[in-house]
């Protein structure tokens, strides 16, 4: 059984359709890359599945279990087993770093403080950030917030991690830092979810690719299939300009 | 007419005609205080009210627009006679006092609800979102991370206005309510120089407000800086 699963899924911003018929399954373990042109959708698609967008048809599905998108509880829980990263990383502005990572696992997940802190510290120490747990997101360049956001993900232990676009707001010499970080993820195995331009990070670490076009999913394959022998012409042409430069 | 002051001087500033004033000021300074906290209480609490999207709380965020821009939109003397006799059909026995409390708590509201709801739509719509994914509930939000970014956005204009306030609380001297001002009106029957009275009653207003003016550019220096 895929440990996600999206069926015929649609949603709206007021009239105009942003996601139509998409389905997608990801099994544990799976790295799973959203490619395509800005406005394709793909970050709809992660903002509909962590509730921040309702959809209109279609269903997900989480180990089975039926997200109804409506109810707070389901909601709850399917926030309890994905976290997201944003591309504007979202700190909360007000709290420090360790506040920033600790807050949810404590005080809605009820952990021991003592607990969520070591485990927290041991995460920003690999991350990189352990000399910085008392600073304030505004002390911090783009690249350290992004990973300080990646370890506030990892900290709610979730069984899938959906990654939006994690360094399209990040400077170029800031982007590698990010990559690494998300590349060690990859490594140990964890469930992700990936939106990202940055077309050879996607390759190397993908297990497999989906490309969408306004708001469809186009095609799906593993990265050779994709980027070496698309079937799909919007797929070759999207794949042909992004590779061009 | 300097000559007239200062003949009038030992006969006006004797112990009971300052206890006359100081307890008036009390009385304004009461008035002030009662609309500031129930003003940032029920502002908040109108602002909340205006920040929630479910669609079953709709009539209740008409209501409390209509609130607020009725009574940010009257004048003060105004909204007291309104209240007074609005009291006055449900009991008679109400007293003055307490009305002007009713009144200025009932104007503090309006507008500092508009101040405080500006706060909260200042901070931007992504930290929300980013509580929301994290399973925050709509007042741990608003309270852990709205709030204690808002604030200083709220602070300044709360504090204008609260200078404000302690200036139309001079209004319900018109009801007969004896604050700073009405000790100016009876002081003055009592044959005193208009500009002794008066010269004592803007002192009066000048020691309150301007502590809470400097209180308030001291903040906002402090929090511009932050």
């Amino acid at each position: 059984m895929p440990l996600l699963e999206v069926k015929n899924l649609a949603a709206s911003y007021g009239a105009l359709t942003v996601l139509q018929n998409v389905n997608l399954s990801i099994e544990k373990g799976e790295v799973v890359s959203l490619i395509g042109s800005s406005g394709s959708g793909k970050s709809t698609l992660l903002r509909v599945l962590m509730g921040l967008l309702k959809p209109n048809a279609g269903e997900v599905r989480i180990d089975g279990e039926k997200v109804d998108y409506g109810s707070r509880s389901s909601l709850k829980s399917i926030r309890d087993r994905m976290a997201i990263v944003f591309q504007q990383y979202n700190l909360f502005q007000n709290m420090d770093v360790l506040k920033n990572v600790t807050i949810a696992p404590v005080e809605i997940k009820k952990r021991p403080r003592a607990d969520v802190e070591r485990e927290a510290k041991a995460i920003l120490d690999r991350v990189g950030l352990s000399a910085k747990l008392k600073s304030y997101p505004d002390q911090l360049s783009g690249g350290q917030q992004q990973r300080v956001a990646i370890a506030r993900a990892l900290t709610l232990r979730p069984e899938i991690l959906l990654l939006d676009e994690v360094t399209a707001a990040l400077d170029p010499e800031l982007v590698n830092e990010v990559l690494d970080t998300v590349r060690e993820l990859a490594a140990e195995g964890i469930t992700m979810l990936i939106v990202s331009h940055e077309m050879g990070f996607v390759r190397e670490v993908s297990t497999r690719v989906v490309m969408m076009d306004k708001g469809q999913i186009v095609e799906s394959g593993t990265p050779k299939e994709i980027f070496e022998n698309p079937r799909e012409p919007r797929t070759s042409a999207f794949v042909s300009k992004i590779l061009r430069h | 007419m300097f000559d007239r002051l200062i003949e009038e001087a030992p006969r006006f500033f004797t112990y009971y005609n300052m206890i006359f004033v100081l307890q008036a000021m009390g009385t304004t300074l009461l008035l002030t205080a009662a609309g500031c906290i129930t003003g940032f209480i029920f502002g908040f609490i109108i602002a909340a009210i205006r920040a929630t999207r479910d669609p079953l709380l709709k009539p209740l965020r008409f209501l409390v627009i209509v609130y607020v821009e009725i009574f940010r939109r009257i004048p003060f003397l105004v909204t007291l006679f309104i209240v007074m006799f609005a009291v006055q059909i449900v009991s008679r026995n109400v007293s003055l006092f307490a009305i002007a409390v009713l009144s200025i708590c009932m104007l503090s509201t309006a507008f500092l609800s508009e101040v405080i709801r500006a706060g909260m739509e200042s901070v931007p719509r992504l930290q929300i979102e980013a509580a929301e994914t994290l399973n925050f509930g709509f007042w741990r939000t608003q309270f852990r991370v709205v709030l204690p970014q808002a604030w200083k956005v709220i602070i300044p204009p709360a504090f204008a206005f609260m200078v404000m306030f302690i200036k139309d609380t001079s209004l319900a001297s018109q009801m007969g309510v004896i604050e700073l001002t009405f000790t100016g009106k009876s002081l003055m029957n009592r044959g005193f120089s208009p500009f002794l009275v008066y010269g004592v009653v803007l002192a009066g207003y000048f020691v309150m407000s301007y502590p809470l003016s400097r209180l308030g550019a001291y903040l906002e220096k402090r929090l511009a800086s932050a």
